[in-house]
């Protein structure tokens, strides 16, 4: 924790960059009653690749997207360039989730339009109604969308309608469609969970990719530990609802994960892997699992 | 552990009506109202027998059909024709803002309830009682047919719409809010194309039952053919009558055919 408040200065930014993104004090209750966000203290710098881990029902979908608000914060403040998003009104709203970019575990492309309509629908926030019905959109935006699509290896595919697509490629297509908000912030909600695991780094690859290439910011949440050490800056873990590890992922060692995972839920699954003692050697699990899944 | 085992164990789905004696109460119960309803109907068998009677007299009275004032005849039947399709038009038009206002999942509570307690008053009526009533207001003609085709067609497109809306995945329109999108472009772009192909299944099929009902809302006064039909029988015209039935069964076979064909189409 002392570690978290050191890469979180009170002013000035991470590591001597700027600060992008700063959420203080951020509670979610549901109307269930479930406190699914517990006052989390979160920053990063206007660039890198955060990933957060931790175990199912931790909050970490509840937490990105609180963040442009798709599920609406109890308390705390989102801080997006010094604005703060919790204030909003509608309009303003609106503005801020252009800058902010998203790609979803389910891909959630519109199945019966087309993947450049799929990808121009990340430019929405700049156009008109009208326009919008008569699918005209700014040529630079078009020239933009073929470029994406090239980019994420979809070269050819504009015409193709979405749910033509492989779930690789529709995450592709996710992709582009986030990024053609030239967002100054990228969330990214488990973009590999339904993938195979082949498919998933090359996601994550693409993703890391086009986040640096860009000095985009990325949060992304993940299931696969192994993915969050290959592919991140940063490793933020959640357990019920509060922060409980942040940092490299060097520092991610065996007794952390078995602090965050809990003891007997990481050790049933080492034990599953092969007859080691619990703690050390379930990290190594993982990643030889994934090694194989990429090999295959 | 392993004694159970041996013995096989029994399932049977569980019953609809609960168990066997509620199930065999409720035929008993229904045998009896079956019954009692029967022999409850003031039924003079003698006037059914002379209705038959009558039936073969006007059968051979209708015979031949008399398609000798085909100009009544087909200014009827385009009349009807427009009107049904008038009504489908308006009632399509009508039905979009009804239809975002009924679906849960788009609007605030107040709205969603206004807009179904509004369907639900619509469709209470039937196109008939919609159409006495409208005939009182603007009256006799094709006018009072036309809004009560509208009307009707409207609220039933709304509900069936609403309901579509109201199970489209969220997935994508959670993405497309995301991307700051205003609410008619959440629509247009992520609502829309999820139900579009169903809604125009239901507009056609619409088109084929404002057909049908709209040479039935004439016998009330509201214009088309209907109303044709029913001075016929009032005049005893019964060759003139059967002409007109045979060309309504034609219509609406060429329409059922048509809403088939489209729909088939659409798949
Ligand atoms: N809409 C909701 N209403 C009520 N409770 C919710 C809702 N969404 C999530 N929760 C609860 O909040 C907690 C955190 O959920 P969240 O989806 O953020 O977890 P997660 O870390 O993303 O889990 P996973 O790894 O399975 O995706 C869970 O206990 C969940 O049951
Ligand atoms: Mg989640």
């Amino acid at each position: 924790m002392a570690r978290a408040n050191a890469k979180a200065p009170p002013e000035g930014g991470v590591g001597g960059e700027r600060e992008r993104l700063r959420v203080a004090g951020l509670t979610k209750v549901y109307p269930t009653g479930k406190r699914a966000l517990d006052g989390v203290d979160f920053v990063i710098a206007t660039s890198g690749v955060t990933a957060v881990i931790g175990s199912s029902g931790a909050g970490k979908s509840t937490f990105i997207r609180c963040i442009n608000r798709l599920v609406e914060p109890t308390s705390g403040r989102i801080l997006l360039d010094g604005v703060d998003l919790v204030g909003l009104d509608r309009a303003g709203l609106r503005a801020a989730r252009r800058r902010i970019g998203m790609i979803f575990q389910e891909f959630n492309l519109v199945e019966r339009l087309t993947v450049m309509e799929n990808v121009l629908a990340g430019r929405l926030g700049h156009v008109g109604l009208i326009d919008t019905l008569r699918r005209r959109f700014a040529p630079a935006d078009v020239d933009a969308a073929f470029e994406l699509l090239a980019r994420v290896g979809l070269d050819g595919f504009h015409d193709r309608r979405a749910d033509a697509l492989s779930g690789g490629q529709r995450q592709r297509v996710g992709i582009a469609r986030a990024l053609i908000q030239r967002p100054d912030l990228l969330l990214v909600d488990e973009p590999t969970a339904s993938l195979d695991p082949r498919t998933a780094r090359q996601i994550m690859r693409l993703v890391r990719e086009l986040a640096t290439e860009r000095a985009t910011p990325a949060i992304v949440n993940l299931h696969d530990v192994a993915l969050a050490r290959e592919f991140a800056d940063r490793i933020v873990a959640f357990s019920a609802g509060r922060i409980v590890f942040d940092d490299a992922p060097a520092a991610l060692d065996a007794a952390t994960l078995d602090r965050i995972y809990g003891g007997e839920d990481w050790s049933a699954s080492a034990a599953a892997d092969d007859d080691a003692p619990p703690a050390a050697p379930a990290v190594r699990g993982r990643v030889l699992g994934d090694d194989a899944g990429v090999a295959g | 552990m392993s004694g159970a085992l041996t013995v096989p164990r029994r399932w049977r789905r569980s019953s609809l009506f609960g168990g066997p004696w509620q199930r065999r109460t409720l035929l008993v119960v229904f045998a009896a109202y079956c019954v009692w309803s029967v022999r409850d109907l003031p039924i003079d068998y003698t006037r059914v027998w002379r209705g038959f009677g009558r039936a073969a007299d006007m059968l051979a009275r209708m015979w031949p059909p008399d398609f000798g004032r085909w100009q009544i005849l087909g200014k009827g039947m385009l009349e009807s024709v427009q009107m049904a399709i008038a009504a489908s038009v308006a009632g399509a038009l009508l039905c979009v803002p009804l239809a975002l206002c009924a679906a849960r999942n788009l609007v605030p509570a107040p709205i969603y309830l206004t807009a179904r307690a509004l369907i639900v008053v619509g469709r209470t009526f039937h196109e008939v009682i919609v159409a006495i009533l409208f005939v009182k207001l603007f009256g006799f003609g094709a006018v009072a047919g036309m809004l009560t085709l509208a009307f009707s067609s409207a609220v039933f497109l709304a509900k069936m719409i609403a309901e579509d809306i109201e199970n489209v995945r969220p997935g994508p329109v959670e993405a497309i809010r995301a991307t700051g999108a205003r609410f008619g472009q959440v629509v247009v772009f992520a609502i829309v194309p999820q139900v579009v192909v169903r809604a125009l299944g239901v507009f056609i099929y619409r088109i084929d039952a404002n057909l049908r009902h709209s040479t039935v809302i004439g016998i009330v006064g509201a214009g088309g053919i209907g109303q044709t039909l029913a001075a016929s029988f009032t005049r005893y015209d019964y060759d003139f009558s059967a002409a007109i039935l045979l060309c309504i069964a034609a219509l609406v076979a060429l329409g059922e055919w048509f809403s088939d064909w489209v729909r088939r189409r659409l798949r």
